[in-house]
């Protein structure tokens, strides 16, 4: 019988035990993809007393399409050294869907530890025409629609359905602003206020410079353990109680954009409303977003949102996600919370997402 | 497209023109290496586990996944591990065919790459064959491996298949 709490989901307890992550950046140009794990990477084992000879599973989330490269997540194992070689995989999207796949590997029972990285730099390319890449090549891509546009959009669907305010958007980015001001790895952190917020011009109507994320350059890793041996690494294990994610149509048009019918199944299936939650750490890479996907998890106003600064603090694409989860189980390990969520998204406007249920051991 | 009576054809084709630019970001290590070729010189590193000497090196060991922090000037000097005879044209062809690719394993080094090996009659090039760098005139050396023209045989007995068969 294990000590940890049980699980919802799975048949066998899994713990995230150690959290790493580099300070997010603008532009980190002295760096390759190998030399900005690297450092991370050493800090994650250390943060569990491990080395790479510990590791029985290893998966990354990146995407060539920000590098401009083919098979980058190759390249990017020397960060490792995967000799002698090692069961590996790779997921084209964020880290927090390799933490998926890893927690689901481990549930098989043959392995106990997973190591599980991303990477994205955001300066090497335009963002606004690689993530048109995303969407649909028929009817959507040839368009080359923008990302804050179709983010201004759903905005706009909000304020029409009466669900925020543009002073509601700037509440949520002051918030962010104030709280990334205790994250060393955050990039845009400052007291400023929301009438001050409110007096910027707008980037796409509705929305302003600071409902809108960095773009960040970063790398973070996890270290996922199975069974009692995390309490051999960390006093308080951030155990795995439930993990979900589910996905909506490609097209746009299709969807109701107020809402995120994907996360609210995703939280069902993690048992989010089972008990109450201390914190929850949301994946809104934009402001309007944080307030929409807070509904939708069924969170209660008790719940402390993002006291990281969250992605409006650092937006690494394919590691702002697992970061999510990182800063989530950093609140465990800390005491800070016995019950956090994370969330993670991907695809436009919150097409796909994933929730995940943290619990401490008490 | 329509017809003469107007009616539409079903779409069969669409072409969606993509063009995305970008910025390479060398690293620390390879900037070293390409800086190196804008000096005339092959610039590798060590692992300090194991050490072997990759030229260009990303900044880790592939295989001890450690900081290759030991900087290695290698020689003009190499051997021909393997080598294939371009007979194919293709778009982009800079370089006129026959010729002859090579992967060059430096002395010192314990990684090969790919090299333009000339200045002897394709029938003639084998692995083990020593060859040596040949730069660019000194004003056109750049950050590139373009620095060196190519490679080319010298008189040196041939390497023995045993002595380089870990690294092909």
């Amino acid at each position: 019988m294990s000590r940890g709490p049980a699980p919802k989901q799975g048949n066998r307890p899994v713990a995230i035990v150690s959290f790493a992550q580099s300070p997010s950046m603008r532009r980190i140009d002295q760096a390759n993809e190998v030399e900005l794990l690297m450092p991370v990477l050493a800090d994650v084992f250390a943060g569990a007393d491990m080395n790479k000879d510990d590791l029985d599973f290893i998966c990354s989330g990146s995407t060539d399409y920000l590098i401009g490269g083919p098979f980058s997540f190759v390249m990017a194992l020397d960060a490792i050294g995967v000799w002698p070689p090692k069961s590996e995989s790779h997921v084209e999207m964020d880290a927090a869907w390799a933490l998926y796949e890893s927690w689901v590997r481990l549930q098989e029972g043959d392995m106990d530890v997973a190591l599980v990285y991303g990477f994205g730099k955001s300066s090497l390319g335009d963002l606004n025409r690689i993530l048109a890449m995303q969407l649909d090549p028929y009817t959507m891509g040839p368009l080359w629609p923008d990302q804050v546009s179709l983010a201004a959009l759903q905005a706009q669907a909000m304020i029409d359905a009466g669900l925020a305010t543009e002073e509601d958007f700037a509440a949520v980015a002051s918030r962010a602003r104030r709280d990334a001001l205790t994250n060393p790895n955050a990039q845009v952190a400052k007291d400023i206020s929301v009438a001050d917020l409110l007096a910027e011009d707008y980037a796409v109507t509705p929305l302003r410079p600071h409902t809108l994320p960095p773009l960040s350059d970063a790398a973070a890793a996890v270290i996922l353990v199975a069974g009692d041996r995390a309490f051999d690494i960390v006093e308080n294990p951030a155990w795995i109680t439930g993990i979900d994610h589910r996905i909506e149509t490609h097209a746009l048009g299709a969807r109701d954009l107020t809402t995120s019918v994907s996360t609210t199944k995703a939280a069902a299936m993690a048992g989010v409303a089972e008990k109450p939650v201390d914190i929850a750490e949301i994946h809104a890479p934009f402001a309007h977003q944080e307030i929409l996907l807070a509904s939708a998890l069924g969170l209660e106003s008790s719940t402390v949102i993002n006291p990281s600064g969250g992605p409006l603090a650092a937006n690494p694409l394919m590691a702002g996600g697992l970061i999510r989860m990182g800063e989530a189980a950093s609140r465990i390990f800390d005491g800070t919370a016995s019950r956090a969520v994370a969330h993670a998204t991907s695809g436009p406007v919150l097409q796909q997402n994933l929730v995940c249920v943290l619990e401490g051991a008490s | 497209m329509t017809t003469s009576e107007g009616a539409r054809e079903p779409v069969t084709m669409l072409s969606t023109p993509i063009r995305l630019d970008y910025f390479f970001s060398a690293g620390l290590s390879q900037s070293r290496n390409l800086k190196g070729y804008a000096e005339g010189q092959f610039i590798g590193q060590r692992c300090p586990v194991c050490e072997k000497v990759y030229i260009p090196s990303r900044g880790s060991c592939p295989v001890d996944g450690v900081p290759t922090v030991e900087e290695v000037v290698l020689p003009n000097t190499g051997t021909v591990t393997t080598y294939c005879v371009v007979n194919v044209p293709f778009a982009g062809q800079s370089i006129e065919i026959p010729y002859i690719c090579a992967q060059i394993l430096l002395d010192g080094a314990d990684i090969a790459f790919m090299g333009l090996l000339q200045e002897t009659p394709i029938d003639e090039v084998r692995m083990g064959m020593r060859v040596e760098a040949v730069w660019v005139d000194p004003e056109d050396l750049g950050p590139t491996l373009g620095s060196v023209k190519y490679f080319r045989p010298i008189d040196e007995p041939d390497v023995n298949y045993d002595d380089f068969e870990e690294y092909l």
